[in-house]
């Protein structure tokens, strides 16, 4: 049974995108069949992450339109066979994507993929409502701030009123330093007030910065902190049980010379 | 000869007179001996006279209390004070047990919502920051206050609020405001907030709330209070 998973966080900012980039192309590397939406109609990046943007030729709204046919707007990865990207369009905006024209491209989608990654819009209005309306389950992106959690919290909220399954938190951006001077939200906090399961967490790391304006996910390195976090998190949502990384870096020359020789991860 | 029996009666009290009427008579009969009692007594009161009606297990509606009023008004120096009856419609009664009910909520109040119930609010489950819950009576959260909580909203100053775990952005009771201090500061456990003698609201320990506000205990409170 496919599974549609919309990735969703309120905020602006906190890594939707790249989360949605990074997951996909995690669960590539696992030769999961994997399909990438993005739905922020308008103001699309997910293609400039994913370094696709030059073999756009439609996109959601030309198959909404009916201008073309689904399979035609989606673009094949270049570094897989079986991650595809169905790209947002640039020049409508969100309100001429409807929740039915969703529901009704994922049911196609399903016949064909295992996953279907959505990447949800910031905010709470229409380009939410498409993003969702298709989805039966939720990912939920925040960084340890007050701010994009109180939105997650707004998020999850809404959430409960859609037909999707409870859905889990991704905690991004943590700083562990920050995070042990007590100048950041902890990730306990964070769950004390969002109560909701946690499905992992992902260090701030400048590779994540680097790598997408390369246009090619962090996740596709083979040992950075960022990329080993979100194959962490894809193997979760496949139901396999993986702890959570400890984020306590090492920093003595010997661990870094054995990191050097590629001896740990 | 039948000797009719009489529909009004008249009692002086320390308040003034409280006029017994009738209730098995039709209001009519009523309205006439009323007329004509009123018409009969030799007032020769310097002062106003005020009135309380008993209308024993009869109920009247709007018009017929406005009938009864403009009797009793065109009478010289006579006022009504009060009508009291018996008798209260069952919608009355209903919305009654409604304001005293306690309404058990199980869910965590997110950022964005709003929960709001007549009577007392017995919530099992968080109430976020950005979240509010109003009640137009007590507010009792089983689990961490962090949002805002309004007690009391139509006007109840006594209502109280009562949490797990209180730290809250605001606390609201009736039309006071009370707001969380600009640094940062640490919850406390088992709190409850209710307004004082001064007129603001304070935050106390659970216990003393049963010194405060005794009257928590009487389960027919907002019967009596309406």
């Amino acid at each position: 049974m496919a599974e549609a998973i919309v990735i969703t966080s309120g905020k602006g900012g906190v890594g939707k995108t790249t989360t949605t980039a990074n997951l996909g192309t995690a669960l590539a590397l696992m030769n999961k069949k994997v399909c990438l939406m993005d739905t922020d109609i308008g103001l699309r990046n997910l293609d400039v992450v994913m370094g696709l943007e030059n073999r756009i030729i439609y996109d959601i709204i030309d198959v909404t339109k009916g201008r073309c046919k689904l399979k035609q707007a989606l673009i094949r990865d270049k570094r897989f066979d079986y991650l595809f990207l169905l790209p947002a369009a640039q020049t409508s905006d969100k309100n001429d994507l409807t929740p039915e024209a969703m529901v009704e491209m994922i049911t196609e989608l399903k016949q064909e993929f295992d996953y279907i990654l959505i990447d949800c819009p910031a905010g709470i209005e229409q380009g939410y409502k498409n993003a969702v309306a298709g989805a039966h389950k939720a990912i939920v992106v925040t960084t340890p701030e007050k701010s994009s959690v109180r939105d997650a919290d707004r998020i999850i909220g809404l959430l409960e009123q859609e037909n999707v399954e409870p859905p889990r938190l991704v905690i991004n951006r943590i700083r562990n330093h920050m995070m042990k001077n007590g100048d950041m939200m902890s990730i306990d906090e964070i769950i004390q007030v969002l109560s909701i399961d946690l499905l992992g967490i992902i260090a701030d790391d400048d590779e994540v910065i680097k790598a997408s304006n390369n246009g090619e996910p962090v996740a596709f390195q083979p040992n950075t902190k960022a990329s080993i976090a979100y194959r962490n998190i894809s193997r979760r949502i496949l139901g396999e049980s993986v702890p959570l990384q400890s984020f306590d870096e090492d920093k003595s020359v010997l661990s870094k010379v054995k990191k050097f020789l590629g001896l740990r991860h | 000869m039948i000797t009719k029996k009489q529909y009004v009666t008249i009692k002086g009290t320390r308040e003034g007179l409280t006029l017994y009427l009738d209730d098995s008579c039709s209001f009519d009969d009523l309205l006439e001996e009323l007329d004509r009692t009123l018409s009969q007594d030799d007032l020769d009161e310097e002062q106003m006279i005020t009135l309380t009606v008993q209308l024993g297990n009869r109920y009247l509606h709007n018009d017929q209390e406005e009938t009864l009023r403009a009797l009793i008004r065109k009478k010289n120096k006579m006022v009504v004070q009060n009508i009291e009856s018996n008798v209260i419609l069952k919608q009355q009664a209903l919305e009654l047990k409604e304001e005293s009910d306690v309404r058990t909520i199980t869910k965590t109040v997110r950022s964005g919502q709003v929960v709001e119930v007549k009577g007392d609010l017995l919530l099992i489950g968080d109430v976020n920051p950005g979240a509010t819950v109003k009640a137009t009576g007590n507010v009792f959260i089983m689990g961490n206050l962090r949002g805002i909580a309004h007690a009391g909203y139509l006007g109840n100053k006594e209502a109280i609020i009562a949490a797990s775990y209180m730290d809250p952005v605001q606390l609201r009771i009736a039309g006071l405001y009370s707001r969380s201090p600009d640094y940062n500061s640490d919850g406390v456990y088992l709190e409850c907030g209710y307004v004082d003698d001064s007129g603001k609201i304070v935050i106390d320990r659970l216990q003393a709330v049963a010194r405060k506000r005794p009257q928590l205990n009487a389960f027919e409170r907002s019967v009596i209070n309406g």
